[in-house]
């Protein structure tokens, strides 16, 4: 229990640092964005409700310790502001509303180009130099340095204009009104296809390349030894012994690797103009809309931070060494 | 130029790459973009000049066509990959410098200042780099310097905290506690003395933080964060997908700057795998023994080679 809760400390900690982060960047920089802000209000809302809605985010000028003291309670009453480009929404309401189709979109292609990795990976390691290895791996590779929006841009020409399988962009047909049926979630999974084929193509390399090095550092220890000698099905050495023993450190890596797909599948998402988070982004960065962008970065953190936490979780409960050690 | 083949001989990525042919192939590649791009500028003309019909699909006066605004797409890969990979090595260089002295740092002190600076390395590598790079670029002013501070300043945490782990363990060694009783200052020994030791580990690291840097800076600069009027891997792709390049059909537009930096950053990996194998004698070990038995091995079979064998190896 003990080390549950000191990691959970550690992520308290850099939760209150993204916090800090959002509250210091707009006062550092240049040119008074603050300002800009609210000038983009201008017009939108009475001067009172300017002044109130400063007031409440803390961009006041009291003095600093008050300004972080007004910032963090208005955060700790989940108010993260007003959209200045979704006006008048709430940046929370607004992240919160696209969050589903982001999850969807990125949970199930990390799911799926994380489990598909880790299988080639192992059969890579154990047959080396065989087709996989050889082959499937290098290729791979290959079409993961590019950047996962460029594929996302390569396959909506292929099939979407050339071919005209895939719908050309959004999460379902513009007639469609969601609901919970077979024939609305067909739809979806039609317009899923593609920015999903995208993200996994463009992950599923590195996937395999840490779990084939993993494997075979594993296939050299003593216990893999002593199951050839005790004349287990090949399929058992490799299943059982090998690959559950080369999924740690990979474990450690997905939750590393989280932040830069979610970033990476935000871009694709811009593409498709799936409605999840990258759309909220690009439509922030085009409009400078400084709290929404904020909002975003705090959403992510949280999102890796905890999704860290469960890889953690997970550690202790796959790999009994690691618990021995707290008593 | 005899005196740069035999400098380059006698340098870390040399002597890695000295029997690694699909690796000397990847730095060949990659010098032949980066130095032809730069060669090329000159020759090509203005990259943003609006000379022909927008999109022209390729022909024999715009080999690669032209884009949405009549802009000529062979000038625009040619300046945009000098500009992008200039950058992404100079971002790439200095993210790992500033990483390796502060894992240095941390390790060799050990103390307070390991634990402040160990624990700063952890969070900064928890938090997301991209999305704060996003943050960052989007409040300060558009351009080039902006897209190298914010790389550098969210990319610096994985090489410190390697090389903080180089360090621990390098710290204990004889030389170590010589140049202590010698008298030299810790920041002297742990720049100068450990420093050289770790040379393959950082060309590892600063080849990892030059492909990082390209895919980051080509991001930011797809959302709208970069100098739009500055020709760049990045600035071309958001001009393609803005222009509607692909409801018109348009591949010519993307296809090439995409091309490029999937050359880049393949070729990059290509020789990291040589300088990999320099840090971790057991790859290096495997290689030479696979060669050795002359067919690959079916089985990852537990044995370690002999030096003998290796010596024998054939190169």
């Amino acid at each position: 229990m003990g080390k549950i809760f000191g990691r959970l400390g550690f992520y308290g900690v850099a939760i209150f640092l993204a916090l800090c982060l959002n509250f210091i960047i707009p006062r550092l920089m240049p040119g008074d964005p603050m300002s800009m802000i609210f000038a983009r209000f201008q017009g939108q809302m009475s001067p009172d409700a300017i002044v109130a809605l400063r007031q409440e985010m803390g961009f006041t000028d009291a003095p600093i310790l008050v300004q972080f003291y007004h910032y963090m309670t208005s955060i700790l009453h989940g108010n993260f502001g007003v959209s200045t480009s979704l006006y008048p929404a709430q940046v929370g309401s607004v992240i919160w509303q696209s969050l589903g189709w982001t999850l969807l979109l990125a949970g199930a292609s990390l799911l799926i180009s994380f489990t598909l990795g880790t299988i080639l990976g192992a059969l890579a390691a154990w047959n080396r130099g065989g087709v996989i290895d050889r082959w499937v791996t290098p290729a791979l590779i290959f079409v993961g340095s590019f950047p996962y929006f460029w594929l996302a841009m390569l396959l909506v020409y292929t099939f979407s204009y050339v071919f005209e399988i895939f719908p050309i962009g959004h999460a379902y047909s513009d007639g469609l009104k969601p609901s919970w049926t077979l024939g609305f979630a067909l739809d979806v999974l039609h317009h899923l296809c593609l920015p999903a084929v995208s993200i996994i193509l463009a992950t599923l390399g590195g996937w395999i390349l840490s779990m084939r090095n993993a494997m075979i550092t594993t296939l050299g220890s003593e216990f893999i030894n002593l199951a050839q000698s005790k004349g287990l099905t090949q399929r058992v050495v490799l299943f059982r012994y090998a690959a559950r023993n080369a999924l740690l450190p990979n474990i450690t890596g997905l939750g590393m690797a989280l932040g830069y797909v979610l970033a990476g599948s935000m871009l694709t998402e811009i593409v498709f103009s799936y409605p999840g988070q990258g759309f909220l982004l690009v439509q922030a960065v085009r409009n400078q809309d400084y709290p929404l962008m904020q909002g975003l970065f705090f959403c992510i953190t949280i999102a890796v931070l905890l999704a860290n936490w469960l890889v953690d979780l997970a550690y202790l409960w796959l790999d009994p060494r690691t618990r021995g050690a707290q008593t | 130029m005899k005196v740069w083949i035999k400098l380059y001989k006698h340098s870390i990525i040399g002597r890695a790459l000295s029997d690694q042919t699909a690796s000397q192939w990847g730095l060949a590649v990659w010098l032949l973009l980066f130095l032809g791009a730069w060669f090329l500028m000159p020759l090509i003309g203005d990259p943003s000049e609006f000379l022909a019909e927008p999109l022209q699909s390729p022909n024999l006066h715009h080999w690669f066509g032209t884009n949405g605004q009549g802009q000529d797409v062979w000038r625009q890969t040619v300046a945009g990959t000098a500009a992008s990979l200039g950058l992404a090595l100079a971002t790439g260089l200095t993210m790992t410098s500033l990483g390796a002295v502060i894992g240095l740092v941390a390790g060799y002190s050990g103390g307070w200042i390991d634990r402040v600076l160990s624990s700063i390395t952890n969070i900064a590598l928890v938090i997301p780099g991209l999305p704060l790079a996003i943050v960052l670029a989007a409040f300060l002013p558009s351009g080039p310097w902006t897209l190298f501070l914010v790389l550098v300043i969210t990319g610096w945490a994985w090489t410190a905290r390697v090389f903080r782990g180089l360090a621990l363990a390098t710290r204990r060694k004889d030389f170590i506690a010589s140049a202590e009783i010698m008298g030299e200052s810790r920041l002297r020994i742990a720049l100068l003395e450990i420093l050289p030791n770790l040379s393959s580990s950082f060309a590892s690291a600063a080849i990892g933080a030059v492909i990082y840097a390209i895919g980051a800076q080509v991001g930011l600069e797809f959302l709208g964060l970069g100098d739009m009027n500055r020709v760049s891997w990045g600035t071309n792709l958001y001009w393609a997908s803005n222009d509607a390049a692909l409801l018109t059909g348009s591949w010519w537009i993307f296809i090439p700057t995409g091309l490029c930096i999937a050359l880049a950053c393949s070729s990059l990996t290509l020789v990291s795998y040589a300088v990999d194998a320099v840090n971790n004698p057991s790859l290096r070990a495997d290689q030479l023994l696979r060669r050795r038995l002359r067919e690959p091995m079916r089985r990852a079979i537990g044995v370690t080679p002999l030096a003998k064998e290796l010596r024998h190896a054939p190169a």
